[in-house]
């Protein structure tokens, strides 16, 4: 017997079951197909306007920091002054995200960009959020070329940019947009589901700011809902 | 039992563990905090979500649900990890999922791993294996990079440093990080952080191969999820070769919905949180297309006793998740803190499956550590009845006949009696006569023959007013009366 069979056979003793059962078969086929959603918190069911507050509120619980532009025309303003009133150089890094590539990043003046995957040497990036949870400000962002993993978690400054129309109510709206722009039962990589900047209460339970992962996070919420 | 990772288990010592605690002036200032924070911050985070009870329904379901069907979830998550490029292991004991690590580490030419926090690499003893392999393994949540540096096990499961002071913490790395300024101020918790984050970021860059646990594995997608307020984790998975999942069978959850609830409660029940910062899926290995990530993608099952815990009355076990309120709610660990308990999982949640994974000959003290005031099934979020699995413990250690000699008398003593109530009744209100009798002029005992240990902490107060099933007879009397009459509370 291979490992794989022994753990199986056990469970099966232990169940009582061979595996076989057609009942139990379907009762999991239909769980997996239909995913049938569980108790949904009140908290997040607001109409767009009051949603959007609920989640710069839950951000900004998570301290984190939140603002919100009219348009992508906007952005490479609101990120220099972000930068500015930190004083940080004026640099970033992003992706190949075409919603970012299409921000007028010249009318910035100075800010430095570099594109690609964060090798640790830079201060700050920039993301595109595929969506965003008000009921706990939280983002959710998927891996890939446009939106490299690496500037979620290198970085000491986390700028990200999400589109108003993409905060949802609760987890489970978020999972569905997952489904649909993916595909059923399919997932990107990696889904980073980030709700304030990194910390650790490791050291006699006070809690720090930044431990591995950026010491600040920028939330820019892009245009109405 | 034959695995190593247990013979450093020192739970059949929890006596003495527990009095040296007790007298430990440092851990006992560590441990104050403990009480404070952990209880106030749960019970806001879940008084601000209406639906906290329910969703606590809704987990116990879920896992309920999931255990009853676990070969074939098991089957299902399986065939999502290989379409996505990814590999499954099985792993039955402990030494086999070291071995089946230690083989990729091999093929792969690792010399360095990054770790995310993993309570199953602690039950395997991953940590000691690697390194006598040749293999550095480098702890990166910072509370078990500090442990890692005192050759500790983890005091808590999800807060592995709690045990220690600042102070202590600024000695081990003015110890470990001998290259940096003997000069330099290591005062403030923020200071330490610091240090730490530097110099974990160069073995963040440099490792071969990061190993983490996980806190769930998603059948419908084949995804591994990992929690982290730090960020180490992500870093631990996104930069080496390799990306290994050691996970314990009873992770699996069926869907992304059913993942929504726990983690509704999870972070609430543990830091008090409503999200913790970094919630992960992670699927199968890099993408054609993408420009980071690890290229190869490993998912280690281990199952250690967990299938055949799947039978009988320890079932419900397995649906933990690992937040631990059940400690930080728990009197007993709030006097002696997680390493007097010998092993790897403390508090109640241990007390519990630390006998299921290395024997009650071994852990039988464990289940007896409790005053079964209840509180650690109170604030379970996936409602584990510990209690009541606590006794069974008890129970079996009893029929096995490991409990101590004078115990055992002790009992026989008392179940002599119990079995005859006529002969219990006439012998409990003589005593009861006798006592008041002999402590009528203090009230109370300083020394009592068979009691000293009571006696030697505190005094022992004399008797009044009769036996308590003397007392209940009399106002059962009352309470029977007509109605209308009735004066006492209704029963």
């Amino acid at each position: 017997m291979t490992p794989r069979e022994l753990v199986l056979a056990t469970v099966r003793r232990s169940l009582g079951v061979t595996g076989a059962e057609a009942t139990r078969r379907s009762e999991v086929a239909a769980r997996l197909a239909g995913h049938p959603p569980g108790v949904v918190p009140e908290r997040g069911q607001l109409e767009p306007a009051g949603r959007l507050d609920l989640f710069a509120r839950m951000v900004k619980a998570a301290a984190g920091t939140v603002e919100r532009v009219a348009d992508m025309a906007e952005i490479p303003a609101a990120v220099a002054a972000f930068l500015r009133g930190h004083n940080l150089p004026l640099a970033i890094r992003h992706g190949g995200d075409p919603l970012l590539s299409s921000a007028p990043w010249k009318l910035a003046g100075t800010l430095e960009i570099r594109q690609g995957a964060s090798d640790g040497a830079d201060l700050a990036a920039v993301s595109h959020a595929f969506a965003a949870v008000a009921e706990t400000g939280t983002l959710v962002l998927t891996s890939g070329a446009d939106n490299p993993t690496t500037l979620n978690f290198l970085p000491d400054v986390h700028i990200v940019v999400v589109d108003a129309c993409d905060v949802v109510s609760d987890f489970e709206s978020a999972m569905a947009r997952l489904r649909s722009r993916f595909g059923a039962g399919v997932m990107p990589r990696a889904v980073n589901m980030i709700t304030g900047p990194s910390r650790s209460a490791d050291i006699e339970q006070t809690l720090i700011l930044g431990a591995h992962g950026p010491r600040k996070l920028h939330v820019i919420v892009v245009g109405k809902p | 039992m034959t695995d190593v990772a247990t013979h450093a288990a020192t739970s059949p010592r929890f006596k003495d563990n527990a009095k040296s605690a007790l007298a430990d002036a440092d851990l006992q200032n560590a441990l104050k905090f403990v009480e404070v924070n952990f209880i106030a911050r749960r019970r806001e985070a879940a008084e601000r979500l209406p639906e906290f009870d329910a969703l606590r329904d809704s987990a116990r379901d879920i896992k309920d649900h999931t255990l009853a069907h676990l070969d074939l979830y098991l089957e299902a998550y399986e065939n999502r990890v290989v379409e996505r490029g990814g590999h499954v292991h099985y792993a039955v004991t402990g030494e086999d999922a070291r071995q089946i690590i230690l083989d990729i580490c091999r093929k792969l030419g690792a010399r360095t791993v990054t770790k995310g926090k993993s309570m199953v690499a602690e039950e395997i003893g991953l940590n000691d294996f690697l390194a006598a392999q040749g293999i550095t393994p480098i702890e990166t949540d910072l509370g078990e990079y500090i442990i890692q540096l005192r050759h500790e096990m983890p005091s808590h499961i999800i807060a592995p440093a709690v045990h220690l002071t600042k102070a202590q913490i600024e000695s081990d790395f003015r110890r470990v990080h001998a290259h940096l300024p003997a000069g330099r101020n290591l005062v403030e918790p923020t200071s330490l952080l610091t240090e730490a984050r530097a110099v974990l970021r160069e073995k963040f860059l440099a490792a071969d191969v990061g190993i983490t646990g996980a806190n769930f594995l998603v059948a419908e997608t084949g995804s591994s999820v990992i929690i982290t307020n730090e960020g180490n984790g992500d870093l631990t998975q996104t930069l080496p070769k390799a990306h290994i999942v050691l996970a314990s069978i009873e992770k699996l959850v069926p869907t992304l919905e059913d993942l929504s609830q726990l983690l509704r409660v999870l972070a609430r029940s543990a830091t008090g949180q409503d999200m913790s910062v970094y919630t992960t899926l992670s699927t199968g290995p890099r993408r054609p297309d993408d420009p980071d990530g690890p290229g190869e993608y490993h998912v280690v099952l281990l199952d250690n006793g967990r299938s055949s815990m799947l039978a009988g009355e320890f079932r419900d076990m397995l649906r933990c998740i690992r937040c631990g309120a059940c400690m930080n709610h728990c009197p007993i660990y709030h006097a002696v803190g997680g390493h007097a308990y010998g092993w790897v999982y403390p508090g109640p949640m241990g007390a519990v499956l630390t006998p299921s994974l290395i024997g009650i000959d071994k852990a039988g003290h464990l289940p007896n550590a409790s005053t079964f005031c209840g509180r650690c099934e109170e604030v379970c979020p996936v409602r584990i009845p510990l209690p009541r699995m606590m006794r069974s413990w008890r129970e079996r250690e009893f029929e096995q006949h490991l409990s101590p000699a004078t115990v055992r008398s002790g009992l026989a003593f008392w179940g002599f009696f119990a079995k005859r109530p006529w002969l219990y009744g006439v012998a409990t209100a003589l005593a009861a006569r006798l006592l008041a009798l002999a402590g009528r002029t203090r009230g109370r005992f300083s020394w009592l023959p068979l009691a000293s240990g009571w006696t030697r902490h505190r005094d022992f107060p004399a008797p009044q007013g009769g036996t308590f099933q003397a007392q209940w007879n009399r106002q059962r009397g009352r309470l029977a009366r007509p109605v209308g009459q009735a004066d006492g509370p209704n029963l």
